[in-house]
């Protein structure tokens, strides 16, 4: 039985029908099409899924989908400006070579961008924390963390 | 190299931004009208007799297309290097990643249900999952039809007169090292879309690494189903990640490929996370029993080696991982007497294949654990007698490689530098330092008839330039080498180049994204077809600006007289002309490079790389007595790259594989128990994430290699080829006790210590 939820993504009101056994992944995904949003396990072990609810960092593989009933949910498709401008986390990860097969990296940014809209100034302790359980097989890490502090450091 | 505009920049990826807005469509993201969802189902036992396979109820579930078994397996096909894989198997399972059954329906939960309603009635039957069982005379055999366990490949290597050498040694180190399986974790999984057309040419959306290799192998496929003279066309999605994971042809692909011919509709098939641990196929684990003897200044004399390899139940390319296991072998170092063997074995374990270092990552743990144990023999630093052996310029070695640049000894020297070598070593006090080397092709390798890459440049009347390239990009940076290597022969931006990278109809032959050869071969291929086109653009702009070819410079997208400034014109401009003008032109150029390096000849002999890659890594560890904790302190990979095209990506090569590298020595390790995976999962098998990272520096050393575009060699595999000795012989000096069995894991260590103190109480 299909059920209708209301909630805000990427700062638009949108009312849908869903089956309450979805995720909230599978409604980004497979219904909506957003196929920003990845799934590298679908078991919330290595964040390719994380999108923004309420300001919190969440799996959404492991989300379901009634809870996103009355939330602001954001999206990696819900960061770049109207103009077209990349977010500049997204352009520091772009400029900071942080990005190779590119996979994690959507996950990665909604993170990290979770941590810089509650904090002006992350430590590094405080990065690594945030991105603790994005895996990313690619980069060892290290430009990524890098590009986190870029955009902390340039406020 | 001066005057360089992009060569040497820290270009930015050119396919970022796509992929950090999330735009990149990847094999997951990838819809075709009409789709329908394949999913597999997998042997239960790892060897068993399959009595009877039911699918009724599957077939008849509503939204299923199509059921296969074995039995839908024309003419018995089968795939791999020995051709001994069917993508479905009938009769008998080998492992528990055997293929049995697969369903196509219309919606991916109506496939997984399907699944579980076909019913499958075994018989099962007593595995062997220990190669040396395996190998012993009156085994059981993996396959009936053969005689033996023991892959009937020839990998021995022997160089010199290794029992003369041993008796003038001064010196002899010798003992066994072993070896685990690790998976890829790619985090975007495998996967594939088959469809046919009308008059049954197939195109395959692919994750695959070797986009040219997978078509003639489609092909094949195609001719033994019984299509004839079809066309096979591989388009890749972006890739999430390969790492050698995609350098072969797969069962799921064939069942896609079937289940698309037998339902007419495009088939997806997408392996989940738990698939994706138990049906790729990991590095091979590996026993190997090593000496090697030095005389009284530290010189080496010989190096002998017998490796034994765990092949899994079918056998892939991997199986030929030994032949790129001797470059270490008979090349690490000055050794004068070599021999090596080298044993592929059947079990009833998973099939193994390509993973980055390609079976150097193996070898170099024996060597250079081993080179430690014999430096401390022989009283020398262990640093002193890397440096006495070191590679050199102008070297033949043993197989015939001609050693042509080598920055080997001031990588060496920049780990004693940095990690200051000499005031941390020898103290045992719990924290220790330890190094390792390494040599791996730099300069292509030709494993195939080939090792060529072909690319079309064409530019448009906007001045814009398309370079239509063979090679592929898994993440690596190659559409962004290549686009600087051509925006500096061309003097336009990097941003007025397009590279297209992904479709075998359009793209040229190359034999895949391997061996660290993209940025060489791509990129020597790339050099060449851009100074092609330079040429053909001059010779217009010559014309137009009444000017001598000669006099003419191009810069920033203008060309421009020496003589007079004033006589210039754009980029564009120039292509208007030959488009537009009577008897136009169009200005298009292509190039092959096919390197001039050897296949090896019988006795494995053939300098295989045109120029080859060397580094050497350094760390100092803390390790906790108590707990057998290894805590890293500081980690130094200094590699020598020819020429840094872009420091900036070549650092995230470096980083990433040291990363993979430290995860092999320290914790990653697939756990099978009498066959079945035990560990297939993030949360078990602690791929590392950014908590085990290091303070790490990427040291890059330019030897500028003559025959790389600009210089350069290949970067992609030697990041994680000498880290886990390097960490060995660090916690060596530490706490004085040698782990010769991967994973490094702290029971191993506490266990180690325990001997220890009962030999010394
Ligand atoms: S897909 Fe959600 S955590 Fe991996
Ligand atoms: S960039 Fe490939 S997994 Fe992170």
């Amino acid at each position: 039985m299909k059920k209708e939820i209301t909630f805000t993504l990427n700062n638009e009101k949108v009312i849908v029908e869903v089956d309450p056994k979805w995720t909230l992944l599978y409604l980004l995904r497979e219904v909506f099409e957003m196929t920003g949003t990845k799934e590298g396990c679908g078991y919330g072990e290595c964040g390719a899924c994380t999108v923004i609810i309420d300001g919190q960092a969440v799996n959404s593989c492991l989300y379901p989908v009634m809870e996103a009933e009355g939330r602001q949910i954001v999206t990696i498709e819900g960061l770049m400006t109207k103009e077209g401008d990349l977010d500049p986390l997204q352009k520091a990860f772009v400029d900071e070579g942080a990005v190779q097969c590119g996979f994690c990296i959507p996950g990665m940014i909604m993170s990290s961008k979770a941590l810089l809209d509650e904090k002006e100034k992350p430590t590094e302790d405080e990065i690594k924390e945030c991105i603790e359980g994005n895996l990313c097989r690619c980069t060892g890490y290290v430009k990524i963390v890098d590009a986190i502090k870029t955009v902390a450091d340039r406020r | 190299m001066d005057g360089l505009k992009f060569v040497g920049q820290r270009v930015p990826k050119k396919d970022a931004p796509l992929k950090a807005t999330g735009d990149a469509v990847y094999i997951q993201d990838l819809k075709v009208p009409g789709m329908l969802h394949g999913k597999i189902l997998y042997s239960k036992y790892p060897h068993a007799r399959i009595v009877k396979i039911d699918t009724a109820k599957a077939l008849a579930l509503p939204g299923v297309k199509a059921v296969l078994t074995g039995a839908d397996v024309p003419n018995n096909f089968k795939f791999g290097f020995l051709k001994d894989n069917p993508p479905l198997k009938s009769g008998k399972v080998l492992s528990t990643r055997d293929e049995i059954a697969a369903v196509a329906a219309v919606s991916l939960e109506i496939a997984e249900e399907a699944l579980d309603l076909i019913e499958v009635e075994y018989e099962e039957l007593p595995g062997i999952f220990d190669p040396l069982t395996a190998m012993k005379e009156g085994s059981a055999l993996i396959h009936e039809e053969l005689k033996s366990n023991v892959l009937k490949l020839p990998w021995k290597f022997v160089h010199g007169d290794v029992e003369a050498a041993k008796k003038e040694s001064a010196f002899i180190a010798e003992d066994t090292f072993s070896t685990q399986w690790v998976t890829h974790c790619c985090l975007g999984t495998s996967g594939c879309v088959a469809t046919f057309d009308a008059s049954n040419n197939l195109t395959v959306y692919s994750n695959t690494q070797i986009p040219s290799l997978a078509q003639n192998d489609f092909l094949e496929a195609l001719k033994t189903f019984g299509l004839k003279k079809k066309r096979v066309r591989v388009i890749q999605a972006v890739i999430g990640g390969g790492f050698g994971s995609k350098l072969d042809t797969y069962a799921y692909e064939y069942i896609a490929i079937l289940l698309a011919l037998k339902t007419r509709k495009p088939v997806k098939i997408v392996f989940s996370r738990e698939e994706e641990f138990l049906a790729t196929s990991p590095r091979q684990c590996t026993i190997t029993k090593i000496s090697q003897g030095c005389d009284k200044d530290g010189r080496l004399t010989f190096r002998e080696m017998e490796m034994v390899l765990d092949n899994g139940a079918y056998t892939s390319w991997g199986a030929t991982t030994p032949s790129v296991m001797m470059v270490p072998i008979s090349s690490l170092y000055k050794v004068p007497n070599i021999k090596y063997t080298a044993k592929c074995v059947y079990t009833n374990n998973t099939y193994c294949q390509a993973f980055r270092g390609y079976g150097n990552p193996q070898a170099t743990f024996a060597i250079e654990s081993c080179l430690d144990q014999l430096a401390e023999k022989a009283g020398i630093d262990p640093h002193e007698i890397r440096r006495i052996n070191a590679n050199e310029p102008g070297e033949l070695t043993p197989q015939n490689f001609k050693i042509t640049s080598c920055g080997m000894k001031d990588c060496i020297e920049e780990v004693v530098k940095r990690l200051d070598w000499k005031g941390k070593r020898g103290k045992a006090d719990g924290r220790g330092v330890g190094m390792a080397s390494l040599i791996h092709v730099g300069g292509a390798a030709r494993v195939y008839k080939s090792d060529g890459c072909g690319t079309i440049i064409k530019v448009d009347d906007n001045g814009k330039v398309d370079v239509i390239t063979g090679s592929s990009e898994i993440g690596q940076g190659s559409d962004t080498i290549i686009a600087q290597i051509v925006a500096e022969v061309l003097g336009v931006g990097v941003d007025d180049i397009n590279i297209i990278n992904n479709d075998t109809d359009v793209c040229p032959w190359d034999v895949g994204a391997h061996a660290s050869r993209t940025t060489f071969v791509a990129g020597n291929s790339a050099l060449g077809a851009a100074e092609k086109i330079r040429d053909q653009i001059m010779e217009i702009a010559a014309k137009t600006l009444g000017e001598p070819v000669e006099a003419l410079e191009m810069k920033d997208g203008i060309i421009f007289s020496k003589n007079d400034k004033e006589k210039n014109i754009p980029f564009g401009k120039v292509l208007r002309k030959a488009h537009y003008s009577l008897g136009g032109r169009m200005l298009v150029a292509e190039n092959f490079y096919d390197p001039p390096n050897e296949n090896f000849d019988q006795t494995f002999r053939g300098n295989l790389s045109v120029t080859y890659a060397y580094g050497a890594h350094g760390v100092e560890v803390e390790v906790d007595k108590e707990t057998g904790q290894v805590k890293i302190l500081n980690y130094i990979a200094a590699h020598d790259v020819g020429k840094a095209i872009n420091p900036m990506l070549l650092e995230g090569q470096i980083y990433g594989g040291g990363l993979q590298g430290i995860g092999y020595a320290l914790g990653e390790r697939m756990i099978y128990d009498k066959g079945y995976l035990k560990n297939g999962n993030f949360l078990d098998y602690k791929m590392p994430t950014v908590r085990d990272v290091p303070p790490v520096q990427a040291v890059i050393v330019e030897s500028d290699e003559h025959a790389g575009p600009f210089g350069a060699k290949g970067i992609g595999e030697p990041g994680l080829v000498p880290t886990a000795p390097a960490i060995a012989n660090a916690i060596y000096d530490a706490v004085g006790v040698r782990i010769k069995d991967l994973p490094i894991t702290p029971e191993k260590i506490l266990k180690a210590l325990k001997e220890k103190a009962k030999q010394n109480g």
